[in-house]
């Protein structure tokens, strides 16, 4: 049975998250008033691209190489910690909850690093404004953390997210509130989604995530494209599991959890729908706010 | 010394003899144009054409309070001139053209630098210019100063041009922009015309503006070549003129709103720029105007069963963009990316001679039709709509007023066409007269000078797009600003680049 749930778990974090992608695009195209992309598109761009050849500067080195893969494996490892509908984690031990941070930390410095390894203007540019973002985002992750491991008095990913958390919500469902949104604003920073940046935008001048990638081509741009997919499969992972608690029948539980996943894409979609970026100057202080939200959650929590 | 006798008064697509036009001494010239300045002219135009013994330098400045403009020259015997763009810096352009084109050098212009990397007109002046875009940037240095490098490719589906920023992390010091790439001879071609084939090169000067370009030329054209367009023509050319202007406004709104992600009036603006579009093709068969206005007249007439169907439409999209742009003015996250963002002082505004919406947004009224009517517009009034903020936000709304007022004047016209023929005959072209034409096309004033010489034949043909006038105050708009805003400040201006480097 744990060999099954690990293979149905491994097989959800690589396959659904290029599909959430298509799910965020249709709910903007409806908005929007228009047809959109088909819900396969990130899939069928993804295999495009694992089929076409890349160009490599001759001014990188061997990082620039390094910087998708480094990316995509760190993205993939990080959703083995994480517990999808009512089920352990794959891997689990008591303190992954740094691990699981750090790793997405070690995919952005690679994936910086690539950037840098350019000597592009506009890679370097980008790079800075990841750099100083994520370093505000950490913040607000490692309190919301904290709530978590408070209120199930366990230091790993497996039980702080487990059957436990319907019993927090009854304990100090206000905390969780606080989490849920501070999680939401995360999610929408370290993806990169509205109103942090725009992923369909082809303005390089005001992108942060996408200009770090303008040099990778072919499979190598693939796997940046599938490595972002599972980071925001991953956060969204997290605030699921907050939402929507379920420790009923497994395979309900599976169930659950991927309407779980979409119903966030939906939501992703329909506030990328209704507002416009942040300038650029402001985006620090939204990220503040996730911080202080989730702070609150801890203050609650320790009257 | 008594201003008014130093000039010679030119109206609005009125043509008059060459001769009219005083041939002032240098200092003379130069005192007159500063006074003229000083006293809330503007400079429409400032070019050279050769003269016997030298050049000719020709200023046409405009007021825009009487709707009168002023045209002077001068000779230049040498190969230089005194530059007078440190005292008048709207000059500073017009300056490096006539440089680049005679030879002739200003002495003293604090930034010359070749404008189209274009060969000279100048018979027997033999310079290989540049390739485009080799230029001495300028440069800030300092340990934390980088140079970001945008163009002359660009990622989406637009023109040419070199962008050069001078930023400190995000902060930018200074935007330097080098155009030139879409330089394709237009004045050279017009040179000892007019011929058949010009009136489609004035229909792709800037191929957003169409119907404004072919306006001009064709108020040219009649006043030298004593044609009167009939009543109706005009009222058709007013149609598709603020056609041109709704579909661009619309497109522009959509653009913006894309600029920061917003997307419902993004994709509600694309489509309507569409209808606005689909209405020009109804009235001549060419969604941006093509073969619409026509020396004489125009090329296509309207019968009432499709008039009657075109107001209808007007109305639908009118509502519809409506509905769009509260979206779009109602949105706190799109108007705190707006407002405060690429300001252009009024001062700045009026040093640079900005024209246009830019203008307009830095409460400055200035709108050749009002200004300077001819044809139409001396019969329908459109008050110039003006906001005073001077920042993205400004440069919408002005954008959004005009809308309202262009789809109103549709309306009007639709309703009380004059009767009567759509084309006159128009002879062909007066010897030794000099015209210049101001229209108002959607991203401001559109000039267009012809002189004829002995034969009746184009001894200059002057073109000046308002992208001209404009592209400096991008470059100022951007000072102190964030880099990244670059793209939306761009959009607000929404300059040609064919336009000026024609």
């Amino acid at each position: 049975m744990t060999a099954l749930n690990a293979s149905i778990h491994i097989l959800l974090a690589l396959l659904l998250p290029p599909v959430l992608l298509g799910v965020i695009n249709k709910t903007k195209a409806a908005i929007g008033g228009r047809v959109g992309p088909p819900v396969l598109q990130a899939w069928f761009d993804i295999i495009k691209l694992m089929h076409k050849g890349s160009v490599f500067s001759t001014t990188t080195t061997w990082v620039f190489r390094a910087g998708p893969v480094v990316g995509f494996v760190t993205a993939v490892g990080a959703a083995l910690f994480v517990p999808l509908g009512n089920h352990a984690p794959p891997l689990s031990f008591t303190g992954d909850l740094v691990l699981f941070a750090y790793l997405l930390g070690l995919g952005r410095f690679f994936t910086i690093a690539a950037a840098l390894d350019t000597g592009s203007a506009f890679e370097g540019m980008g790079g800075a404004r990841e750099a100083t973002f994520s370093s505000l985002a950490e913040p607000a992750l490692f309190f919301s953390m904290l709530v978590l491991a408070r209120m199930s008095g366990s230091l790993s990913l497996g039980s702080m997210l487990g059957p436990a958390v319907g019993g927090m919500w009854s304990a100090a469902g206000a905390s969780l509130v606080l989490v849920v949104v501070s999680l939401f604003i995360v999610l929408l920073a370290e993806n990169c989604r509205i109103p942090f940046d725009d992923p369909n935008t082809h303005l390089e001048l005001t992108m942060i995530h996408e200009v770090m990638v303008l040099d990778h081509s072919g499979p190598a741009f693939g796997l940046i494209l599938w490595g972002a997919a599972v980071k925001l499969f991953v956060f969204g992972a997290l605030v699921v599991r907050i939402v929507m608690p379920f420790d009923g029948d497994p395979w309900a539980g599976w169930g659950i959890f991927i309407a779980g996943q979409l119903a966030v894409a939906v939501t992703v979609g329909l506030v990328e729908s209704v507002m416009a970026r942040l300038r650029l100057l402001q985006i620090p202080s939204l990220l503040v706010a996730a911080c202080l939200l989730s702070a609150f959650g801890i203050i609650l929590l320790a009257r | 010394m008594s201003l008014t006798t130093q000039f010679a008064t030119l109206y609005n697509g009125v043509a008059a003899p060459r001769s009219l036009l005083p041939r002032l001494d240098f200092a003379a010239f130069r005192e007159n144009i500063l006074q003229g300045v000083a006293r809330d002219w503007r400079v429409a135009a400032l070019f050279a054409l050769p003269a016997p013994g030298g050049h000719d330098l020709v200023a046409i400045l405009a007021a825009d309070d009487d709707g009168l403009m002023h045209a002077l020259r001068t000779a230049v015997t040498g190969d230089s001139f005194p530059s007078l763009t440190a005292e008048c810096p709207q000059l500073h352009l017009f300056e490096r053209e006539i440089a680049e084109l005679w030879g002739l050098k200003p002495e003293g212009h604090p930034w010359l630098k070749p404008v189209r990397f274009q060969k000279p007109l100048r018979p027997g002046l033999d310079l290989t210019p540049p390739r485009p875009g080799v230029v001495d940037w300028y440069q800030v240095k300092g340990d934390e100063i980088h140079e970001v490098a945008v163009g002359p490719v660009h990622a989406g589906v637009i023109e040419p041009g070199a962008f050069r920023f001078q930023c400190h992390g995000e902060h930018v010091f200074h935007l330097e922009i080098s155009l030139g790439y879409q330089h394709r001879g237009v004045e050279r071609a017009m040179l000892h015309g007019p011929l058949k084939r010009h009136i489609h090169l004035m229909e792709t000067l800037a191929g957003d503006t169409t119907v404004g370009h072919t306006t001009a030329y064709c108020q040219n054209m009649e006043a030298l070549g004593n044609g009167r367009a009939p009543a109706r023509a005009h009222a058709l050319r007013g149609i598709a003129l603020e056609l041109e202007r709704l579909a661009n406004h619309t497109g522009d709104l959509g653009a913006l709103a894309g600029d920061v992600g917003f997307l419902p009036t993004m994709s509600f603006c694309g489509r309507l720029r569409g209808d606005w579009l689909n209405l020009t093709a109804q009235l001549c068969g060419s969604r941006f105007g093509r073969g619409m206005i026509r020396p004489g007249g125009v090329g296509f007439d309207a019968e009432p069963g499709r008039t009657y169907d075109m107001a209808l439409k007007v109305e639908a999209a009118l509502k519809d963009v409506s509905g769009a742009a509260e979206l779009l003015w109602n949105t706190p996250s799109v108007m705190a990316r707006f407002e405060d963002t690429g300001l252009v002082t009024r001062q700045t505004a009026e040093e640079l001679g900005l024209v246009g919406p830019a203008a307009r947004a830095c409460g400055i009224e200035r709108d050749a039709r009002c200004n300077f009517p001819s044809g139409i517009w001396q019969f329908a009034q459109i008050p110039a709509a003006t906001w005073t903020s001077g920042d993205v936000f400004a440069r919408a709304w002005v954008r959004w007023l005009e809308i309202q007022r262009s789809a109103g004047f549709i309306r009007e016209q639709l309703h009380s066409l004059p009767a009567g023929p759509v084309r006159a005959a128009c002879g062909p072209p007066a010897a030794d007269r000099i015209v210049v034409s101001l229209v108002e096309g959607w991203r401001g004033e559109i000039c267009h000078v012809a002189l004829t010489d002995g034969e009746g034949k184009f001894a200059a043909y002057k073109v000046v797009d308002p992208s001209f006038h404009n592209w400096t105050g991008l470059a100022m708009a951007l000072r102190d600003q964030q880099i990244s805003d670059f793209p939306l400040c761009n959009k607000s201006f929404n300059l040609s680049y064919c336009g000026h480097d024609l």
